[in-house]
């Protein structure tokens, strides 16, 4: 049971831009919060940080763009109806906050009256100058931040404990298949010999 | 067996048995102790306590000065002008930043006294600051936040942090306890030298008439990509002025550059002075040779003076590191640091509702 659902897959573009955007966004969010909390390095983390968030732009809104073309594959039998809908949520809520949390990161620059400097680009302000816009921005961006580590949080441990407690190959939907070729010939000889 | 079976719990038709309930609730139990403790480790306080912070900096003011909310936590009390500078395109050879370029570009800027305190009655011998942004808010930014004393205090987090809580105005004296500061001293010899550098300069009679140095070192870098460290400062060209009395009221510095700035432009000859490799760009405590390579790149007007006012220079963080292209930071570990602090006090000022200015620039009798 566990190897038939295993192969149902997530399109080969709509994995490569999950573990793109994962790695990414993991580094924005720890660079990020390095960087409210540091002095020598605050400069140095801040440029960084603004890198990562426009490529985590820039790759989100093609993720959106692809996720229209490519519809995910069937559910395990093991998602019950009232997941389904806390998923749909949750994944509508992931995208929203990944698209939004750059954006805020930008505009906030321009109320701050600070130029856009993204390492040699020089983007234009997305917002008028205003220091009160600028708090709101500022705390928003924060409060983003956390909603998204507890999204990520969820999201993680619900992979987890489908793929560890209910075996049903949650995780393998978003895997490559290059090791799970190895890992079949390896247990199984009758593969091996097919081929 | 039978009693056993009919137990067997499930999830949605699948099976569940206790190897796979607790390796899920291991994996999901590792999964958030290195995620979680991650974010708590590079935000605080997990391994915090020991390192020094933006928090940590925002804290100790309040704790010196008191709690002002909606005040910078440092250099509270100002007054925010206006005017421009005129290029004279002898900078190029130096950066290629617009800036330098023949002609105009307009400056915000903000006079301002050190500490958190935005009523500090004004003192003579008060180090005097004054913060400039060079063509605000455009792409091509140039910020700085300099002081009228040659060289800094300290040249390392840790040095400013501690001689911020030294100076602690002891309750019944209102003056920082002499003994902290002497211990402090001794601890950091840097900022004895520093000190005796910037007494060889006595405060001019006021704001308007005043040098100010940018203190940290930064690199220009011209059309052929050649970098020379650098550090700047405003020469005043206004007479240095008789020594004054300190006049009337808990303002009359302040007062009097309203008074000054009413009566004709107030100009400054903006200056490069050209570090040599033996300079060192990481400690704004040493003052550099006088004998060094100045060039100077034009004048710096400031013409208009308004209380502070949302819009005006109070809603600028004079951060030094917001530098348009042809400006480098140094490795001085100080502009991060600062650049860090600023934002940090910017982010908590600019949500909060500050009472009027102390400075008001309309109760100033002509």
């Amino acid at each position: 049971m566990t190897d038939t659902q295993a192969t149902v897959r997530f399109h080969v573009s709509a994995r490569i831009f999950h573990w793109l955007t994962a790695v990414l966004v993991f580094a924005a969010l720890i660079v990020g919060f390095a960087l409210a909390n540091s002095l020598a390095d605050y400069a140095t983390l801040l440029m960084m940080h603004k890198i990562i968030g426009a490529l985590i732009l820039v790759i989100v809104i093609a993720r959106v763009i692809n996720r229209l073309r490519h519809h995910p594959p069937a559910w395990p039998a093991t998602v019950g109806p009232w997941e389904r809908r806390v998923v749909v949520v949750s994944e509508r809520l992931m995208y929203a906050t990944l698209v939004a949390q750059p954006l805020v990161g930008w505009a906030m620059l321009g109320a701050a009256g600070v130029p856009v400097v993204i390492g040699p680009l020089r983007l234009p302000a997305i917002a008028p100058v205003d220091a009160g816009l600028y708090a709101v921005l500022r705390n928003g961006h924060s409060v983003l931040a956390y909603m998204l580590v507890v999204v990520i949080a969820a999201h993680v441990s619900g992979v987890l404990l489908h793929t560890l407690t209910l075996r049903d190959g949650m995780l393998n939907r978003m895997t490559f298949r290059i090791r799970r070729h190895e890992v079949a010939e390896r247990n199984d000889p009758l593969t091996a010999q097919r081929r | 067996m039978t009693k056993r079976q009919r137990l067997t719990p499930s999830w949605a038709g699948a099976p569940l048995d206790r190897r796979g309930v607790l390796l899920g609730i291991a994996a999901v139990g590792g999964f958030l102790a290195v995620d979680l403790g991650a974010v708590l480790y590079a935000r605080g306080p997990v391994g915090s306590s020991d390192r020094l912070s933006p928090q940590t900096f925002m804290d100790a003011f309040r704790r010196v000065h008191g709690s002002h909310p909606g005040f910078r936590r440092n250099h509270a009390k100002g007054v925010a002008l206006t005017g421009y500078f005129d290029s004279n395109g002898n900078g190029m050879q130096l950066s290629r930043a617009t800036v330098f370029r023949s002609g105009r570009t307009s400056v915000m800027g903000r006079f301002s006294l050190p500490g958190g305190n935005p009523a500090v009655p004004d003192e003579l011998a008060t180090p005097r600051g004054l913060g400039l942004a060079f063509g605000y808010p455009g792409a091509g930014q140039w910020r700085t936040a300099m002081l009228n004393t040659p060289v800094f205090s300290d040249n390392s987090v840790q040095g400013f942090y501690d001689r911020l809580l030294a100076s602690k105005p002891v309750a019944d004296t209102g003056k920082p306890d002499p003994d902290a500061m002497a211990q402090f001293l001794s601890a950091h010899p840097e900022t004895a030298r520093a000190m005796a550098t910037n007494k060889q300069h006595p405060p001019t009679s006021g704001f308007g008439n005043s040098p100010y140095y940018g203190l940290n070192a930064f690199y220009l870098v011209n059309a052929a990509g050649e970098s020379t460290p650098v550090r700047w400062s405003l020469e005043s060209m206004a007479p240095p002025g008789a020594p004054v009395a300190p006049g009337d009221g808990p303002n009359w510095l302040f007062d009097n550059a309203i008074r000054d700035v009413r009566s004709g432009p107030l100009r400054w000859r903006l200056l490069m002075t050209v570090g040599e490799p033996q300079d060192d760009v990481r400690d704004a405590t040493i003052a550099w040779p006088p004998e060094r390579r100045v060039v100077d790149v034009g004048t710096v007007v400031l013409d208009s003076i308004d209380s502070e006012r949302a819009g005006n220079a109070r809603d600028i963080n004079f951060d030094p590191m917001v530098l348009p292209d042809g400006i480098e930071p140094s490795e001085d570990p100080l502009l991060s640091a600062r650049s860090a602090v600023y934002a940090a006090s910017f982010r908590r000022r600019s949500g909060e509702t500050a009472a009027p200015s102390a400075v008001q620039v309309n109760a100033v009798a002509l």
